[in-house]
């Protein structure tokens, strides 16, 4: 158990060096979530309403977890592609640490992405209104949503054939992202497309954390209740599917 | 006699969904402390085998044994007694070559300390210390071949499995990589090598054994290999396609198998090659057919096991 831990450790310390090599690219991962909240405040704030910026912003914090498929499914085919994960897997390592390395690396990575964007909001006058326990449960549902699409982006990166194919997801993000509650209340899209931009994994973490931040915004009914079901059924259908997929690589 | 590095009896793998096995039936015994060459052309099966003995991939049917242990029930010690070459240099690109060094060190259960001065150590021996605190992307084909040869080596593996080692390095990158590998030997890990080039196993390998639809079909030293497989080749090139119907009987009296002609151009298999040379030649200048170009040169990977097909063929329809 031990091992595992030094292992995955190792494997997640491995990305904060990329972080090292190449300053670039992290951080202008983390500020474009900055930049599209600003962005979208910015050009619909006026039209929609002065508290628009405060409802915007509980939404782009789980889109920037959505995002973050993408990142995993990346990294993951990139190492499948290159051999380095046929090398991890001939190394005298646990086959748990390689996924669980991965796994703590992108949370880290999402988590600093998520405070970088929350400064930003706070700096441009976003508050949470109903005290730190609730923001922090707030955060708590937000990181879970990025736990379960952990297994989805290394689902999809064990199943595409390289790193080519993740351009196909960088597209598809956006229809999934601009379909949910992030950037407005599914209630004033046409009934069906709001049923299903209701019922999105993204839209209940969202307005979840709406509630717990006390931002504006209707609640709908069972909010919390789905923004905790979704990340479980997600992680309950792809932590098996990644690694049947891990151990396909095998047969 | 001691133990064989690598042993394995009667393997069958048959991929998911494919038509053919891509091993049916492969054994291989290989003793330890030597470059063992597995020598086949593109989709004989060498890749599949070094999957199943370095564990990656789970075999349908018989035994392999590395390095003392079974590969099917015990991967992990085997794990923790070879090394893996694959096809790709199979390094992470934005780390450092110092860096990836120190992190498969790491994932070799080194400390921190050790795994530095390991990864010092091998830099040196490999010819990159000073690139060793540059980036893996800005690595020279034939660097990062050394780097992934480099990681694979942390804690002196008494195997290492070594994938195609040179396919797309140009010829100063292959240079460099052999160099590498005969050194290796020379501190006594086996190497299990696979190659598409007849070369390039000649000039590493101490053994041989040719691989062919799944199985192997020959196996010897390089020279045992030759001898079975008709020597070199010699080309000759004449002015029009009459003269070389004339020059047929003349050379191919002195050759040492059956002549293939195309035109204007004659081959013909030769034992002997120097001394067929000079008989061809001097016999073709008696009858006042000089040919335009003559080419000395070892027969091709095709060449070689069409000619093992065709024995191969003889026999079964001898036995039957």
């Amino acid at each position: 158990m031990t091992a595992v831990l030094g292992e995955t450790w190792v494997l997640a310390r491995r990305e904060l060096t990329h972080w090292r090599q190449q300053p670039a690219g992290v951080i202008v991962n983390w500020l474009f979530t900055v930049m599209i909240a600003l962005m979208f405040g910015g050009l619909f704030g006026g039209a929609i309403g002065e508290d628009y910026f405060d409802y915007l912003m509980p939404g782009m914090f789980a889109l920037t977890m959505f995002f973050g498929v993408e990142a995993t499914m990346t990294a993951v085919s990139t190492d499948a592609a290159k051999g380095v994960t046929d090398r991890f897997r001939s190394l005298p390592i646990h086959s748990a640490s390689v996924v669980l390395g991965r796994c703590l690396a992108d949370l880290m990575n999402s988590a600093v992405g998520l405070v970088v964007l929350v400064g930003a909001a706070a700096a441009l006058g976003w508050r949470w209104q109903e005290g730190l326990g609730r923001a922090l449960a707030a955060f708590g549902l937000l990181l879970l949503l990025r736990f379960a699409l952990l297994w989805v982006g290394i689902f999809l990166g064990l199943v595409v054939k390289g790193p080519e194919s993740v351009t196909m997801v960088q597209i598809l993000v956006w229809p999934v992202g601009f379909l949910s509650g992030v950037f407005v209340d599914p209630a004033t899209m046409p009934s069906w497309l709001g049923t299903i931009a209701q019922w999105n994994p993204l839209s209940a973490t969202a307005a979840a954390s709406r509630d717990l931040f006390g931002n504006p915004g209707l609640i709908p009914d069972h909010a919390m209740l789905l923004a905790a079901l979704w990340p479980l059924l997600l992680t309950a259908i792809f932590l098996p599917l990644s690694v049947h997929r891990h151990r396909r690589l095998g047969s | 006699m001691a133990e064989p590095a690598i042993s394995a009896d009667g393997i069958r793998k048959t991929y998911r969904g494919a038509q053919t096995p891509a091993l049916n039936g492969f054994d291989l015994e290989v003793p330890g402390g030597m470059v063992y060459g597995l020598l086949g052309p593109n989709g004989a099966g060498k890749t599949t085998a070094v999957r199943i003995l370095a564990t990656l991939m789970r075999l349908d049917a018989g035994r392999a044994v590395v390095a003392g242990h079974d590969v099917s029930t015990e991967a992990a010690r085997v794990r923790q007694r070879i090394g893996l070459v694959g096809q790709y240099a199979a390094v992470d690109e934005i780390l450092s070559g110092r860096q990836n060094l120190v992190l498969f060190g790491r994932l070799n259960h080194l400390g921190q300390a050790r795994a530095v001065s390991r990864a010092d150590e091998l830099l040196e021996r490999f010819g990159l210390a000073e690139a060793g605190g540059k980036p893996v992307a800005k690595y020279s084909g034939g660097m990062r071949r050394r780097l992934d040869l480099a990681a694979s080596l942390i804690v002196s593996p008494e195997v290492l499995f070594v994938d195609e080692p040179t396919t797309g390095l140009d010829p100063q990158g292959r240079q460099e990589v052999w160099s590498a590998l005969r050194e290796l030997v020379a501190g006594g890990t086996t190497i299990l090598l696979t190659t598409q080039y007849l070369e390039e196993a000649d000039q590493l390998a101490h053994r041989i054994a040719m691989l062919w639809h799944g199985r192997v079909v020959s196996e010897g030293t390089p020279d045992e290999l030759k001898a079975t497989i008709g020597g070199d080749w010699i080309d000759l090139a004449f002015a029009d396609a009459d003269q070389a119907r004339q020059a047929l009987p003349t050379v191919a009296a002195h050759a040492d198998g059956e002549p293939r002609t195309e035109e204007h151009r004659i081959s013909v298999p030769v034992r002997q090659r120097t001394r067929a040379l000079i008989a061809i030649s001097t016999a073709l200048a008696a009858d006042g057919v000089e040919p335009v170009e003559v080419n000395l040169r070892r027969p091709t990977l095709d060449e070689v096991f069409l000619d093992l097909h065709r024995k191969q063929g003889d026999k079964q329809e001898v036995a039957a």
